[in-house]
């Protein structure tokens, strides 16, 4: 197995992109990412979207993509994880590269959300869930999502103004990323009046949907130091899955899939939580946040929430969370996430992520969740020295 | 939902029909097949008795397309008292009423009407144990 590097990176601005279809997004990110890599020609493309079709009526964008960009006879396919389907194609392109299939490969996730609804998009990503008795119910994902909240303040005696400090970490560091969606201050009162979505999930606990596309170039380590960037490694790729539907999991507020997830990754890194110096996590609502922390091993059950009132979430914290903005303030183009949250650590482990640089920050995490934690890929950077 | 796929989960929808493992006879819903504690085949049918209590609810004010009609409603975890967990909408309760721990047995109620012309589903939901 060969140690594999990024050595590009690129990514549009997430938000309404009414005069962008989802070729034009995808392009875009992928010819950034190809510029910063200086490279002109890939083996195979990933192209990560969960949406697509139900969304746009547009499938087969493995070809579809290849083609607009130029590279007509490429190898390309569409991977779909959910929510995780950025992260899943990541996974894919590392191990095609790690394994010997290819040497220069291009993954770029890419999600067009605008051109549907409000109710046709709720009702889309409720397609992340178990069709038959999550989504049959009239389950929302949110409510879902609400229902993990809801027990979570119950068994542990959390009010709801205490998941504040997510949001407002958030926000705070979208101020500073010109891609992010939402460049807004959120303050603890503003968090606390905004409008209910699914009780007890509100306005301000939730991602907002978005169109954009990120994307990454990959090569084996060896070549790394023939690129123009500062390279980065890839140190953990791991995935972990669980039961889709709430109602199937042994305990619905242990994400058993992300600590699988997390695990696997932290073993083959060789490192464990006490050396992540920033952690980009699924913050698709502040429940998952706080969640993931707990899972991954920053947080003791029932403590997630605790860490980001103490406040060891901020860039100068214990473990810095969503230092570019992640879902909530970034935006959450579902299936282009995972690449955004990758390409925001490597920002970050080659020095270049601005007013939110992490100082010093060598091994960085990125999780990428699909669903309510039945898909759940994690994978670790780390800066070549 | 379409007619084939309302057919094919009657069992469950109507009367709650799950699945009890032979080999180490945990109670099963929604049926699998397999059970999850032990792996082995699990396709003794089994019939929940429907009453169980709140594990968690969530009230929806956004719904999907085909829940308009009906929003706000209320959504919950149902732990049964066989044990397995269900997620299901809560009726004739106002939504401030609901608590955790909450005694709830099933009943069956549209789920889903596709306009005026269109197929009516039903299936189960949960209201407040009637005390008898
Ligand atoms: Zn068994």
């Amino acid at each position: 197995m060969r140690d594999v590097a990024i050595i590009g990176i690129g990514q549009t601005k997430v938000g309404e992109h009414w005069e962008k279809g989802l070729r034009h997004l995808a392009l875009e990110a992928l010819q950034a990412a190809m510029v910063d890599a200086g490279v002109d020609r890939v083996d195979t493309l990933y192209v990560g979207n969960m949406l697509s079709g139900e969304l746009t009526g547009q499938e087969h964008l493995g070809a579809l993509v290849a083609d607009f960009a130029g590279m007509r006879g490429v190898e390309a396919v569409k991977v779909e994880a959910a929510c995780g389907s950025g992260a899943a194609a990541l996974r894919l392109g590392y191990i095609a590269v790690a394994g010997g299939m290819a040497d220069v490969v291009l993954v770029v996730g890419v999600e067009k959300m605008t051109d549907a609804t409000g109710p046709q998009n709720t009702a889309a990503l409720a397609m992340a869930a178990d069709a038959d008795y999550e989504a049959a119910q009239g389950l929302s994902f949110v409510a879902i999502n609400g229902l993990l909240m809801r027990r979570y303040m119950y068994e542990y005696g959390y009010r709801k103004e205490d998941f504040a400090p997510f949001t407002v970490n958030a926000h705070a560091n979208a101020m500073n990323n010109p891609y992010a969606m939402f460049r807004v201050r959120v303050t603890p009162g503003s968090y606390t009046r905004a409008r209910m979505i699914a009780d007890p999930i509100n306005l301000m606990d939730s991602s907002p949907i978005g169109d954009g596309a990120a994307a990454v170039i990959l090569v084996p380590a060896d070549w790394a130091r023939r690129f123009p960037q500062p390279p980065v490694r890839i140190a953990g790729s791991a995935v972990g899955t669980d039961a889709v539907a709430l109602h199937d999991r042994r305990d619905p507020l242990v994400m058993e899939g992300a600590a699988l997830s997390a695990y696997r990754a932290y073993q083959q890194a060789g490192v464990g939580p006490e050396e992540i110096d920033l952690f980009e996590l699924h913050d698709a609502f502040s429940i998952m946040a706080a969640l993931s922390l707990e899972a991954a091993g920053f947080a003791r059950r029932g403590e997630g929430v605790r860490l980001a009132l103490e406040g060891k979430i901020g860039i100068q914290g214990r473990v810095p969370v969503a230092t570019m903005g992640g879902l909530k303030a970034r935006g959450h183009p579902v299936g282009a996430t995972g690449v955004y949250q990758v390409v925001e650590v490597v920002q970050q482990l080659r020095g270049e992520a601005g007013a939110n640089q992490v100082p010093d920050a060598r091994i960085g995490m990125a999780q990428n969740i699909g669903g309510s934690g039945a898909t759940v890929i994690t994978h670790i950077l780390e800066r070549m020295e | 939902m379409s007619v084939p796929r309302t057919w094919r989960l009657r069992q469950q929808r109507y009367r709650l029909v799950g699945e009890v493992c032979d080999r180490c006879g945990v109670p099963i819903f929604p049926p699998r097949d397999v059970c999850p504690e032990c792996e082995a085949p699990a396709k003794t049918p089994f019939t929940f008795s429907g009453r169980g209590e709140v594990y968690s609810y969530s009230t929806v004010y956004h719904p999907p397309v085909g829940f308009k009609q009906d929003a706000p409603y209320t959504v919950a975890l149902v732990r049964l008292e066989e044990g397995p967990l269900v997620t299901a909408q809560l009726t004739d309760v106002e939504a401030d009423q609901v608590e955790v721990g909450m005694p709830v047995e099933m009943v069956t109620r549209r789920l889903q009407a596709e306009g005026e012309e269109g197929v009516i589903s039903y299936g189960y939901k949960f209201r407040p144990l009637l005390r008898r």
